[in-house]
């Protein structure tokens, strides 16, 4: 009876195709959209959590100021570092392997008649060490370099494209600002960040060259340390918390100037982000569901006058009034699940041609798949169930007399 | 004929009214009637003489106001909405004068539609149905839609519908109201071959003498009393 019930839904359904897609276009577009929603979230939280295990989940960063802003603010009223705070926890921390210090700024790189504007970081060899990211052209800063304050720079791979193409750059020179520096290397592409910025978009040059020919001051602002292999990072967080209280002369009662933040925070501080803006953006699109839904209430309410007559033929060969309840209820639900199927379809698809653009994973989930479905059967058992008690509760004579 | 079988509808003293107090109207005033197994019987009267009513009440389409009803000796006045149904869909068949096909469906799958709420299977109902058709001499236009049928092939298949689940009754409501007088004459002719066939009461709501005569008892009502109940001469025939 029930196969009977649902092969009678599917053939009204097919018998006004228009109408009955017009009908579920509301489900289809509020489950698409949930869908599309989660899935490129999803994606994100999980480009995120990639990239940070990319920069390495043993590194530690550190900056002037209380509160964690976010990564790559750089001002702060705090009192900066300098360098000697480098080499101190470099030599008084243990569980950290090596540190650098971090300076970065906006500029115009110029080589030949071309002029790009990039941004120009001031390191040292041990960023390239902590973030794990291989010269694939050349070569690394010389401790010479490093020490002297030297004009030579490496190269992201976006910017060498932008100036000399696909030819080789060592050895040629590029102009910051007034500085005319020698690039020596060029740095293993890593493409966009999660954020859609382009990480391989950067010149670095030694910290001291950046302090002496464009900062004009001695200020670290960031230092980026990496933890040796084994220790733990809470512990090589305490300790480096203990040496900066020292440098910094901060007294027993008092609040640290500065903070500490692991990657794993950073990684858990941007998929709360990320969730929190899909979750937003997914309760918005439950909405539409719920429009749909009454969509096809309203649809079903003239089904239902519509075929008044025919109930009433139904009515008087015997069908009883559950019977005709199950066949409305059966086809709103027919029809919306048909509605959540090409929401899905329609969904997955957007949130596979978002991830492409977006250079994120595409990672559906099936759970929120199910979960679409699960919702537009309960959208077509709710919006469905009145008109069909409606149609359940005609009198059969008056019904027969409708035409 | 019928005099000795058993009776299949006894309605005593039955009664319906629409409405209350000033607006009350009567359809039926007190109905006494039995009518026996075999019987082919003709309601008439004029517009408003509650034959109509009668027979919704008969058919179990309605339920009297006051009175009793015994169908084949069982009281089915007091039967609520979906009790009727089943009776409905067990022991009687409808012909209307409208015909009252699924539009947009073939005749096949029309005829069908009782035995779908009979429970019956697939294969068996195709079987039920198509031989009904051909009782009707309508096979081969199984897979034709209504519309693309002449009125008399849409009262035939409506026929077929009611008789494709064998009922005890067949309640046909001005059943050559919308035909000529050739496709009324065939559509009589075919009643009273299948009341033979299938040893059917037939109960007809008509106006036309010409289709009253066909049956073997003719009801007068008016104003919602029977005002005579006499063999046609058909029945006067038959029985001497």
């Amino acid at each position: 009876m029930l196969g009977e019930t649902i092969r009678l839904a599917v053939r009204a359904i097919w018998r006004n195709a228009l109408r009955s897609f017009l009908t579920v276009l509301g489900v289809v577009i509020g489950v698409a959209a949930v869908i599309a929603m989660v899935t490129v979230g999803q994606g994100s939280s999980a480009q995120v959590t990639q990239d940070v295990a990319k920069l390495g989940t043993n590194v530690l960063m550190i900056r002037p100021g209380q509160a964690a802003m976010g990564p790559r603010s750089s001002s702060t009223s705090e009192r900066p570092f300098d360098l000697r705070d480098v080499e101190r926890l470099i030599r008084e921390v243990p569980a950290v392997e090596t540190a650098s210090a971090a300076e970065q700024s906006q500029m115009s790189a110029v080589a030949g008649n071309v002029n790009y504007r990039t941004a120009v970081w001031g390191v040292s060899n041990a960023y390239l060490d902590a973030t794990d990211w291989p010269v694939v052209l050349g070569r690394r800063f010389a401790t010479g370099e490093e020490q002297g304050g030297r004009a030579v720079c490496i190269l992201g791979e976006t910017v060498r494209q932008e100036l000399f193409g696909n030819t080789d750059p060592v050895g040629d020179k590029i102009r910051l600002k007034s500085m005319s520096c020698e690039v020596i290397g060029v740095l293993e592409a890593k493409g966009a960040s999660s954020f859609g910025s382009d990480q391989d978009d950067i010149v670095m040059i030694p910290i001291r060259t950046f302090q002496r020919r464009i900062a004009g001051n001695s200020n670290v602002n960031m230092i980026y340390a990496a933890v040796r292999d084994g220790a733990s990072t809470d512990l090589a967080k305490g300790e480096i918390e203990a040496v900066l209280r020292e440098i910094r002369r901060i007294g027993a009662g008092e609040e640290d100037d500065f903070n500490v933040m692991d990657m794993k925070q950073l990684a858990s501080m941007l998929t709360g982000i990320t969730d929190v803006l899909t979750g937003l953006l997914a309760a918005v699109a439950a909405v539409s569901l719920l429009v749909g839904g009454i969509g096809i209430m309203n649809i079903m309410l003239v089904s239902v006058t519509e075929r008044t007559h025919e109930i009433g033929i139904r009515l008087a060969v015997g069908a009883q009034a559950r019977q005709v309840l199950q066949q409305f209820l059966v086809e709103a639900i027919v029809l919306s699940l048909m509605g959540g199927l090409m929401g899905i379809a329609l969904g997955l698809s957007l949130a596979a041609l978002a991830a492409r653009f977006m250079v994120i994973p595409f990672t559906p989930d099936p759970v929120v798949v199910l979960g679409a479905f699960a919702f537009s059967a309960l959208v077509g058992v709710v919006f469905g169930y009145f008109p069909a008690r409606r149609a359940a509760r005609l009198d059969p004579i008056e019904a027969l007399r409708h035409q | 004929m019928p005099g000795d079988t058993p009776a299949v509808i006894a309605l005593r003293d039955i009664t319906r009214v629409y409405g209350r107090g000033e607006a009350e109207v009567r359809a039926l005033d007190g109905i006494d009637l039995t009518i026996r197994a075999g019987e082919f019987v003709a309601i008439m009267g004029p517009s408003g003489s509650g034959k109509s009513t009668a027979m919704n009440v008969i058919g179990c389409l309605d339920s009297p106001t006051s009175g009793e009803y015994l169908f084949n000796g069982v009281d089915v006045a007091g039967l609520d909405q979906d009790q009727r149904a089943l009776l409905r869909r067990h022991y009687l068949g409808f012909v209307f004068q409208g015909y009252n096909l699924l539009p947009r469906t073939p005749a096949l799958e029309n005829v069908e539609l009782p035995l779908i709420y009979k429970g019956m299977g697939a294969a068996e109902r195709r079987a039920r149905a198509l031989e009904a058709l051909e009782q009707v001499g309508l096979a081969q236009r199984a897979d034709h839609e209504p519309s693309e049928l002449s009125g008399g092939q849409q009262q035939r298949v409506a026929i077929a519908r009611a008789l494709a689940g064998s009922p005890e009754v067949l309640l046909a409501d001005e059943p050559t109201g919308n035909l000529d007088t050739h496709r009324s004459a065939e559509i009589m002719d075919l009643l009273v071959r299948l009341r033979a066939e299938r040893e059917l009461t037939i109960v007809m709501v008509t106006h036309e003498e010409d289709m009253a005569a066909y049956a073997d008892r003719l009801i007068w009502m008016v104003d919602g009393r029977i005002a005579e109940d006499r063999p046609t001469e058909r029945g006067a025939r038959d029985a001497g």
